[in-house]
């Protein structure tokens, strides 16, 4: 991954003369990389040409002995500003000019040095610290008074992202989605990295974020295994998944219908409240599991393998169960901080709760989009990053062959 | 018919090393180089019907005699050098007050855009080649390529021993090309033989061009180079110029020859293209 970049302007005769092959060589023999941003050919011979370039490096270092190459064949920076910034007008109110973030690496110019933006995330603003070079993204409802804001585009620059080291479907994915394409390939490339992220927990963890279609569509058993087995540590959900998850625990159902049996039972539609009532009662989800009510599925698992577990609710919710968060941007907040290591997500079956967690992480994090709803996959691969894989597949089927290629039996 | 300017060596010496054939150590002999002058000046205007303009010298400026590098003339146009070195920097009003006392329309450049005049840039009716990376500044060439309404090609130069084009690069008469490739980076090697078919290029042996074969004056079919490159003589002779070889190793003890000690004033406008 680049991280330091610089754009350089070349003009004159710099194509018949071979002053443009022999830049761009020397960026790439040095070990840097280069986009050509803009080429203005002459029109004749004797009209000069301007290219801009720039270049990429792996280190600060890197690039200025790149820099300091060639320079001498004209390749000069392009002259830059430090960016705008203004106060925050009132507590949760940003200036009308504000800078949206996008979801990939980006850098401010503050007293003409590049600033790394800390957190970055979709649809945020950037906040500059009083004191000292530091920037962070911040949502709006967070910004306080007086901070000082980035507004308008000058002196904020946006890294592309690198194609990923890995020759896996992550990284020759176009955004894509299609559900015509075979599964099983993609299956495996999820299965292998999923594996070498538990093998090597230092280069981050797995988080699902999934709706309540995995219990009724039966994916229960298998994400359950997923997580026994330690390959996933944290799990975003809303109440249904955690109340269809137990109700099948302790009635065998989910909403009312046998899981087992494939048909409805008796009052069925009564066993969910009947289970967020008893948790309700216990007084926590851990503590159901904990004392030996709720036996097995994804609850128990996750509360086994000490899973990081956000439940966010939402307007229909019955109950809701203890430790649901009912404020919307609590619910944010707290997801936010959970995502800071994630090395690779799985977002299934549950439109809003994808496309929320989709825009909390950064575009260097592969992301996985399961859907039977095309719609929800294309969403989520329209964020214009090729690590967002898209799978218009029914959620327990993923699940299960996902597991089935890490070893599940079942 | 040519028009050179020239100025009398009165207070040509070795006073400082700026490029690696000046040697403090090594005196100059100011009688031998008056007359070696003498001699390059005579043959110019007698045997190569050159007109002379002389530039008065100035006391305590020993290289104001090698006047390539007063700037560049192109129709009534002229652009002064911006010397690299401080110690010939002092050159620049000079040369400038004769280009503006001669009528010229002069454009100055910006102090730190380092151009040493017809010694870095020549060329061909078509093209102008500028050397760069020694002295000039490349992005010199895309302001002088806008100022005359030419292409100029900037030519990296990798030896400092050619520190300058003139010194391993003159175009003749007859639109061949006198040159020394080594004296050129590889692209450099590559436009130069993209440009100028191979049979109109001249090559010379790695001997003459340390003997500044390169650094000759072109009148016509008259060849004015120094003496002792029998290989270049031969080539030149071959292709139907008549040499006239010329003592100048006074002159080589500061780095220049022939071509260094003339400065060409007659350069035609280019043609729209």
């Amino acid at each position: 991954m680049a991280t330091a970049q610089e754009t350089v302007v070349l003009q004159g005769h710099i194509i018949d003369s071979l002053i443009l092959a022999k830049v761009l060589d020397t960026i790439h023999m040095l070990g840097g990389t280069y986009d050509v941003r803009e080429m203005t050919v002459g029109a004749s011979r004797k009209d000069p040409s301007v290219a801009r370039i720039t270049v990429r490096a792996s280190s600060a270092k890197l690039l200025e002995e790149i820099l300091a190459a060639i320079q001498p064949h004209g390749a000069v920076a392009e002259r830059e500003s430090d960016c705008a910034i203004e106060p925050a007008p009132a507590d949760g109110v940003l200036p009308e000019a504000f800078y949206a973030t996008t979801h990939l690496s980006t850098q401010v110019r503050l007293d003409g040095r590049w600033v790394d933006v800390e957190g970055i995330e979709m649809d945020l603003a950037i906040v500059v610290a009083q004191k000292g070079a530091a920037a962070r993204a911040v949502p709006m409802h967070a910004v306080k008074k007086g901070e000082q804001i980035v507004v308008g585009r000058g002196g904020v620059r946006v890294m592309p992202l690198e194609p990923p080291k890995e020759r896996d479907v992550f990284g020759f994915m176009e955004a894509q989605v299609s559900s015509e394409r075979p599964h099983g390939h993609i299956l495996a490339d999820i299965a292998r990295r999923m594996r070498a992220l538990r093998d090597e927990p230092s280069r981050g963890k797995v988080l699902l974020s999934g709706g309540p279609a995995i219990v009724h569509a039966g994916g229960r058993e298998a994400l359950a295994w997923l997580i026994d087995q330690g390959y996933i540590q944290i799990l975003f959900a809303g109440n249904a998944l955690a109340a269809h998850d137990m109700e099948a625990d302790l009635f065998g159902t989910s909403l009312g219908y046998g899981l087992a049996a494939g048909r409805s039972v008796p009052h069925g539609h009564e066993h969910h409240l009947r289970t967020i009532n008893r948790v309700r009662g216990i007084g926590s989800i851990e503590q159901a599991v904990k004392s030996g009510v709720i036996k097995g599925g994804i609850m128990a698992a996750c509360v086994r393998r000490k899973v990081t577990m956000v439940l966010s609710g939402s307007i229909r919710d019955d109950g809701p169960l203890p430790g649901v968060i009912t404020d919307s941007l609590a619910a944010q907040t707290a997801m936010r901080a959970a995502v800071s290591d994630v090395g690779l997500a799985l977002l299934v079956a549950s439109t809003l709760l994808s496309i929320a967690t989709g825009n909390l992480l950064p575009a260097t994090v592969p992301s996985v989009c399961v859907d039977v709803n095309p719609s929800v996959p294309t969403k989520l691969a329209d964020r214009g990053s090729f690590q967002a894989v898209g799978l218009v597949m029914d959620a327990a089927s993923f699940l299960r062959e996902l597991a089935r290629e890490l070893g599940w039996k079942g | 018919m040519s028009r050179l300017l020239v100025c009398p060596p009165d207070y040509f010496a070795v006073e400082y090393e700026i490029n690696p054939w000046m040697r403090l150590s090594n005196r100059v002999d100011r009688e031998r180089a008056r007359a070696q002058w003498q001699g390059l000046m005579a043959a110019l205007e007698k045997q190569a019907g050159a007109n002379l303009e002389r530039l008065p010298p100035v006391a305590g400026l020993p290289d104001l005699v090698f006047t390539a590098n007063a700037g560049v003339v192109q129709g009534r146009r002229a652009v002064p050098s911006r010397f690299r070195h401080p110690e010939r920097q002092k050159e620049e009003p000079h040369f400038e007050r004769w280009f503006r006392e001669q009528g010229y329309d002069v454009t100055v450049l910006e102090r730190d855009l380092h151009f040493e005049g017809a010694g870095d840039l020549l060329g061909f009716p078509d093209a102008w080649f500028g050397g760069y990376r020694q002295r000039s500044d490349i992005r010199v060439y895309e302001r002088l390529s806008n100022i005359f309404g030419r292409q100029i090609i900037p030519v990296e130069l990798v030896d400092s021993r050619f520190y300058h084009l003139d010194t391993c690069f003159c175009p003749l008469g007859g639109g061949e090309l006198l040159y020394y490739p080594k004296a050129f980076d590889g692209y450099a090697q590559a436009v130069i033989a993209d440009r100028i078919p191979e049979q109109r290029r001249v090559a010379v042996p790695e001997a003459d061009a340390l003997r500044f074969a390169c650094n000759a004056v072109c009148v016509g079919k008259h060849v004015l180079l120094p003496d002792g490159c029998p290989e270049t003589t031969r080539l030149l002779r071959e292709r139907g110029y008549e040499t006239h070889p010329i003592v100048l190793d006074e002159f080589m003890k500061a780095g220049g020859a022939a071509k260094c000690l003339t400065l060409e004033l007659d350069q035609p406008v280019a043609n729209s293209q």
